[in-house]
């Protein structure tokens, strides 16, 4: 089955074109294993309470995502404070998964 | 042990995107990993030898104190991270970029290549990813 | 030998001082180098398939500026076959109708993108 990494690195509130990532991770979903890391500025829509429909929409498909530790310290948005589905995760993820052959996508 | 190939664009001081792509490479080297790193267009100034720090007066520091980083600094200190951890970390800067930029002066270890470089480098490789720019 | 998928979100960026994109540049040079490569046109970057692009006429000072050349650069992607897709529903969007086209250019739904992603081995975000 494959494996894709698709990285997340802006916010949905910076660009209008985040939608068609999300999307994107949801049809990649179907077809084999999806890690969907936010990182940057990408982390703000894994706020619990943030208002991003897109991101919502793929918390709970078969898509795994996890926001980059980092990138939420930087921005004072600590583990407790992500929605529900999201995982706080090092950049080794994106390392292992490069490693070990995921097709990786970066918006 | 693998093999990753990052292609990076953005120029110093421009993008988030700088930063990640070293922690990137960090971490690969960390684990293990050989690393392939292609700067193309404005990421080639990255490994520019004539960067130079300042101080800085709104925050009230001095030149030590603020102790600014040039990424110089942050390609030479991994080409000696990877030596540590006896995996190879290339760093391949665009020929032409390099030459439209006027940034010949690169920090020693940096070499350079064209595309069909970056193509070679990532056809040895286990995962590549491409970090494109605005 | 890997199939990439060159996909280019990113337009007009730095066309002027390049004098081409750099995405579809690499891209091309790639296969002139012997790689396997497709390129899909996305966001606003289905513009590049339209006809009658024109960035000649700036001058600073005494310098002109002779500008890219889109048009002649699809025209040689396509000469070169490497497949050259855009996303239909980018191109509708924007008001971009068929006619505009520049031939060669094949549309995909927003919808078969996974698809050609899982028919690549690798992918470069542009």
């Amino acid at each position: 089955m494959s494996r894709y990494i698709l990285i997340q690195s802006k916010s949905p509130w910076e660009s209008g074109d985040v939608g068609h990532f999300y999307a994107l991770a949801r049809e990649l979903g179907d077809r084999g294993e999806v890690t969907f890391f936010l990182v940057q500025n990408g982390v703000m829509a894994a706020r619990t309470g943030a208002s991003d429909a897109g991101l919502d929409g793929i918390l709970g498909a078969k898509v795994r995502v996890l926001a980059d530790d980092f990138s939420l310290r930087e921005r004072g948005i600590d583990a407790g404070s992500l929605k529900k589905g999201v995982g706080s995760g090092a950049i080794d993820e994106v390392v292992d998964l490069l490693a070990g052959g995921a097709k990786a996508l970066w918006h | 042990m693998a093999t990753i190939t990052i292609g990076i664009m953005d120029p110093p001081y421009e993008s988030a995107n700088t930063p990640t792509a070293f922690r990137l490479v960090e971490a690969a080297i960390r684990k293990g990993h050989n690393v392939n790193v292609f700067c193309y267009e404005g990421a080639t100034a990255l490994g520019f030898a004539g960067q130079k720090p300042h101080a800085n007066a709104v925050h009230g520091l001095s030149l030590e104190e603020e102790d600014h980083p040039n990424p110089k600094e942050w390609v030479k200190s991994l080409l000696t991270f990877a030596g540590e951890k006896k995996v190879k970390l290339v760093w391949c800067n665009c020929g032409m970029c390099v030459d439209e930029r006027g940034v010949e002066n690169q920090v020693e270890g940096v070499c350079r290549g064209s595309p069909v470089d970056a193509w070679k480098y990532s056809e040895a490789s286990d995962g590549v990813l491409l970090i494109g720019t605005e | 030998m890997a199939k990439y998928l060159s996909i280019i979100d990113s337009s007009y960026r730095a066309t002027i001082e390049e004098q081409d994109d750099t995405a579809v540049w690499f891209t091309h040079a790639m296969k002139n180098g012997g790689a396997d490569v497709s390129i899909l046109l996305r966001g606003d970057a289905v513009n590049y398939a339209v006809s009658g692009q024109d960035a000649k006429g700036l001058r600073f000072g005494s310098r002109t500026v002779k500008g890219p050349d889109m048009v002649r650069d699809i025209q040689a992607v396509i000469a070169k076959k490497i497949p050259l897709y855009a996303v239909a529903d980018d191109l509708a969007e924007r008001g971009i109708p068929a006619s505009r086209l520049i031939p060669g250019v094949e549309q995909v739904q927003r919808s078969a993108i996974a698809r050609l992603i899982e028919t690549h081995d690798r992918v470069l975000s542009w």
